[in-house]
């Protein structure tokens, strides 16, 4: 099964997201900002990071520029999840090294496309 | 609020001499809910009264605004990702045999608010090189006036646009405006659009590829008949059919047989399996 490390500060949106998830056959992990989310990237190896961008602590931005500079076995695939929904936050995230963009609200078919453009659908 | 079994068998009927589906069972509920905009607009207190209405004289553009409401318009962009990955294998090979006129013609039919083809379009435009001075002739064609107009427009709502589009071709093909976003004009230009009814003449021409995907399974047999056999007569002799993913044309059409190798495509079955054609 693929695993999926949902982070976000808001508990409704990973409780949502990993609902979905699951219907989708992922196992999931939860992280509730960037820094723990380095944390998980380390100790749960997830094949994909569904990732909000405003969060206290470390920031999704934050986060994904620190994954960048870990040494990873496998570099988990990340998909931005987020309100910041301007067309300079999407380039600016695909330009940081981002592999997917979902601007909520989102729905299930939403999700289960970008997992299937990133090659984990 | 109940919609009484008349007044539904009355809409059921009106959609069905229009568009060739039948409400099942599964899509009666809906039907209220897919009118209840409809009633507020035109300020009619119930299905009931509309669907009286339906039957006075100058209800036409009425009539056309609840069939339209009535219809399922889902899509999105690149939808089974398996099927769009595998079309351009099957278009190399039918363009093989085009090298003499470098023309392409597609028909994507009940294309809906036009993500199908559009995902087509960007489909060959990444890959621009290859086609270089071929005329790429993309047709979307539905019975949905309101969905023709909005393929023709191109603008979808957020929602829309991030169903199954890669975020690099939301940023390359689309231009955000508020919470809209408009397709550029060079990809607008690659596509034209039509209202049609599947159920009656094709659109003029022989078409190397057609996409009917998502549209039959409305259908009850006899008109999945009729349609298959229609896109029969206007497929090109080497080109290919794509039907949605849980469709067939097997018991519906004897002059489509399975690409072998390859899912939801078809092409044309030499005569002698046309068994109607010898038992009729
Ligand atoms: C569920 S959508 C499928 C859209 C797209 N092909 C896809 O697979 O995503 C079905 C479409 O078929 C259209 N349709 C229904 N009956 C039709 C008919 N008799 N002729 C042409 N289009 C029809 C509907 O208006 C609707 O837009
Ligand atoms: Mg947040």
């Amino acid at each position: 099964m693929k695993k999926c490390l949902v982070v976000d500060d808001s508990k409704v949106i990973r409780k949502v997201a990993c609902h979905i998830l699951e219907t989708l056959d992922f196992t999931v992990a939860e992280a509730e900002d960037g820094s723990q989310a380095l944390e998980a990237v380390q100790s749960e190896s997830p094949d994909v990071v569904l990732l909000d961008w405003n969060m206290p602590v470390m920031d999704g931005m934050q986060f994904l520029k620190a994954l960048g500079e870990l040494t990873l076995e496998k570099r988990p695939k990340v998909i931005f999840c987020t309100t910041e929904n301007g067309v300079e936050h999407i380039r600016e995230a695909i330009d940081a090294g981002a592999d997917e963009y979902i601007m909520k609200p989102f729905d299930r078919e939403t999700l289960q496309s970008k997992l299937q453009i990133v090659e984990l659908g | 609020m109940e919609i009484s079994p008349s007044a539904l068998r009355a809409l059921s009927s009106i959609l069905e001499e229009r568009t060739g589906q039948r409400l099942n069972e599964g899509r009666q509920w809906r039907v209220e809910l897919a009118l209840r905009p409809i009633l507020k607009l035109h300020d009619i207190d119930s299905c009931e009264t509309l669907a009286v209405r339906l039957t006075e004289p100058g209800s036409e553009s009425l009539r056309d605004e609840t069939v339209d409401a009535l219809l399922n318009n889902e899509t999105y962009f690149f939808r089974d990702t398996d099927a769009f990955s595998t079309l351009p294998q099957i278009i190399e090979a039918i363009a093989a045999h085009r090298e003499n006129t470098k023309k392409l013609k597609i028909w994507s039919a009940g294309c809906s608010t036009g993500q199908e083809i559009y995902s087509l379009a960007m489909q060959f435009r990444e890959d621009r090189r290859r086609w270089e001075g071929w005329t790429l002739d993309l047709l979307g064609t539905d019975i949905s006036r309101k969905a023709i107009a909005r393929g023709q427009e191109a603008v979808y709502s957020q929602f829309e646009i991030q169903r199954g589009l890669p975020a690099k071709h939301m940023l390359q093909w689309f231009e955000q405006r508020g919470e809209r976003w408009h397709a550029h004009d060079d990809l607008r230009r690659m596509v034209h659009f039509r209202r049609q009814n599947i159920l009656e003449a094709p659109p003029p021409g022989m078409f190397d590829l057609i996409l009917c995907r998502n549209v039959l399974l409305y259908f009850p047999a006899a008109n999945r008949s009729k349609a298959l056999d229609w896109m029969s007569r206007v497929l090109a002799p080497d080109g290919a059919l794509m039907l949605g993913a849980g469709e067939t044309v097997l018991g519906y059409c004897d002059r489509f047989e399975i690409l072998p190798g390859a899912r939801s495509l078809y092409r044309l079955a030499p005569p002698e399996k046309h068994q109607l054609a010898i038992g009729a």
